[in-house]
């Protein structure tokens, strides 16, 4: 790591002053830190200055009530994996939260720095690699080694967005609210996360003053059943190669409304309408499952080395549909 | 050792340079939570950038004043750390293994719980009750986990077993008497390149019902 200067944060509008300071990457958000030191170990970043977000008070919170959950940018991936109304209401998410890399990573990483960590892309994490990414002129995935890469969305970055908790916080309908200097302002969760066509260096909507702050989830309809199915390459901790967040408001065997959200696929979490029309309306039964796989898949672009993604994520949202009728 | 990580080394000439002329006592007049060692500390506030401190930090049950840089790692600082006393800090039980956050080699207790020490701040681990495998044992008498360790032969080179043996503590700690399949997720964040993972499992199992 370089060297860098360190402060502990005070309020929400002396982090936004400081961001407002220098553009992206001199001044950088510490919480966990268990992406951003693998950062800074690796000269990807090579920030003047650390904030300290940790010293903000309340922002750790998960607040139940009627209106759903209220949970701080703060609060662990452990606390969320472990809450018992969000085992019970939204289990997605608790099986999302419980799914992310190790105990040790989930004790101190946090809601805000899961939805704002950065892609694994062997290229991007390669300090000697000037990709696309990083402002270089090329996605070397396309033509190189591209076994984890994305099949949907990728062009002109074929990184695919690491996070557990977006795809199912994004399936249950979560908003995000973000601090920036103007004051704070919310959006769906979806709308945040953003694809390379649109900007190929960031994976959301974040300007370089603004910060995280909270997610908001509404209470699931009567009679939802919700899962996170995350295919991993072994059965030790790993990111995902394909998951699915499916959230099905189910009458019997027939499907009301479903969100279905694919993770590990493409560079921003990935929301299948496709999929979810495939089972609306429907008596989910094996061949409805099968089309609603298919159709999530069907405009997928392979690059060289992942074609198995395709047939993995298909059978994921199969398996996901079928769970849901059963 | 990479070229690149030579240059993030642990500032000892620095350190014992303030150790030679006495800076080590400013620590004791500024309150614990502000962290400053320099002779800057009296105007110290919370919010005001800091490149290099004089941390207090509480591990195993003693505490430890350390200068260190923002960057240091609290892995750097049980392994090579030098108190404000000149005193080596000497707990080489927590492993330098990957560096990043996971082989699990490196896991420390923080507050009871399971964290790699070499993606925690030292800085972040100020007010924090460390424990690291030195602290597990009470004297002569070994911790159960580590007694139950022995019984098993749960190690072969032994290199990864410092980390078990504190993340099983750990996973202890937060669920007394796990079943098989919740020690396996407990211990999912430490790896064993010998390939002895029945053997620990076997030993959580045993000592659980000691603990």
């Amino acid at each position: 790591m370089e060297k860098f200067s360190y402060v502990n944060a005070t309020s929400l509008e002396q982090v936004t002053s400081l961001l407002s300071e220098s553009g992206w990457g001199e001044v950088m958000l510490i919480a966990g830190g268990t992406d951003l030191l693998a950062e800074l170990k690796e000269y990807i970043e090579t920030p003047k200055t650390l904030v300290n977000l940790k010293t903000l008070p309340g922002m750790d919170s998960i607040e139940v009530d009627a209106s759903g959950l209220k949970i701080g940018a703060l609060a662990t991936v452990a606390d969320i994996a472990m809450h018992p109304t969000i085992q019970h209401h939204y289990t997605v998410l608790s099986q999302a939260a419980g799914s992310v890399a190790t105990p040790q990573i989930r004790n101190v990483g946090t809601l805000g720095g899961n939805l704002c960590q950065r892609p694994r892309c062997w290229y991007y994490r390669d300090e000697s690699t000037d990709c696309l990414k990083k402002g270089g002129d090329i996605c070397y995935a396309v033509d190189g080694l591209s076994k984890y890469h994305a099949i949907l969305g990728g062009d002109p970055v074929y990184i695919v967005h690491p996070s557990d908790l977006a795809p199912a916080l994004i399936a249950l309908g979560a908003s995000i609210k973000i601090v920036g200097p103007a004051g704070e302002k919310t959006m769906s969760l979806e709308e945040f996360f953003t694809l390379p066509a649109a900007n190929p260096f960031r994976e959301n909507v974040l300007e370089p003053n603004e910060i995280v702050v909270e997610v908001s989830v509404p209470v699931p309809k009567p009679n939802t059943k919700s899962f996170y199915l995350k295919a991993r390459e072994k059965g030790a901790p790993d990111f995902a190669l394909s998951s699915v967040a499916g959230v099905f408001e189910m009458d019997g065997k027939t499907c009301k409304t479903a969100s279905i959200v694919l993770g590990g696929v493409a560079p921003a979490p990935w929301r299948s309408k496709e999929a979810e029309a495939a089972v609306t309306g429907k008596m989910i039964d094996e061949s409805v499952s099968q089309q609603a796989g298919a159709d999530a898949v069907k405009d997928a672009e392979p690059l060289n080395d992942n074609m198995y993604k395709v047939t993995l994520t298909r059978n994921l949202v199969s398996r996901a549909a079928m769970m849901a009728a059963s | 050792m990479p070229e690149k990580d030579k240059k993030q080394g642990t500032n000892i000439s620095r350190r014992n340079f303030l150790k030679g002329v006495g800076t080590g006592t400013v620590a004791a007049t500024v309150a614990p939570s502000v962290l400053i060692g320099s002779e800057k500390a009296a105007e110290a506030q919370a919010g005001d950038a800091i490149a290099n401190a004089t941390i207090e930090l509480n591990i195993n049950g003693k505490s430890y004043q350390v200068e260190v840089e923002a960057r240091t790692t609290l892995l750097t600082v049980l392994r090579d750390g030098i108190d404000t006393g000149g005193n080596n800090i000497d707990l080489t039980g927590a492993k330098l293994i990957c560096d990043r956050g996971e082989c699990g080699g490196c896991t420390v207790m923080v507050d009871g719980k399971s964290v790699y020490a070499c993606m925690m701040l030292a800085i972040d681990a100020q007010g924090k009750q460390i424990t690291t495998v030195e602290g597990l044992a009470d004297g002569d008498d070994l911790h159960p986990v580590q007694e139950a360790f022995i019984q098993h032969d749960a190690l072969m080179c032994g290199f990864c077993t410092p980390g078990f043996i504190v993340s099983s503590a750990a996973l202890l700690n937060e669920n007394a008497n796990p079943t098989m399949e919740e020690i396996k997720v407990g211990l999912s964040g430490n790896t064993c390149r010998c390939g002895t993972y029945p053997f620990i499992f076997d030993a959580v199992k045993t000592a659980s019902r000691k603990v």
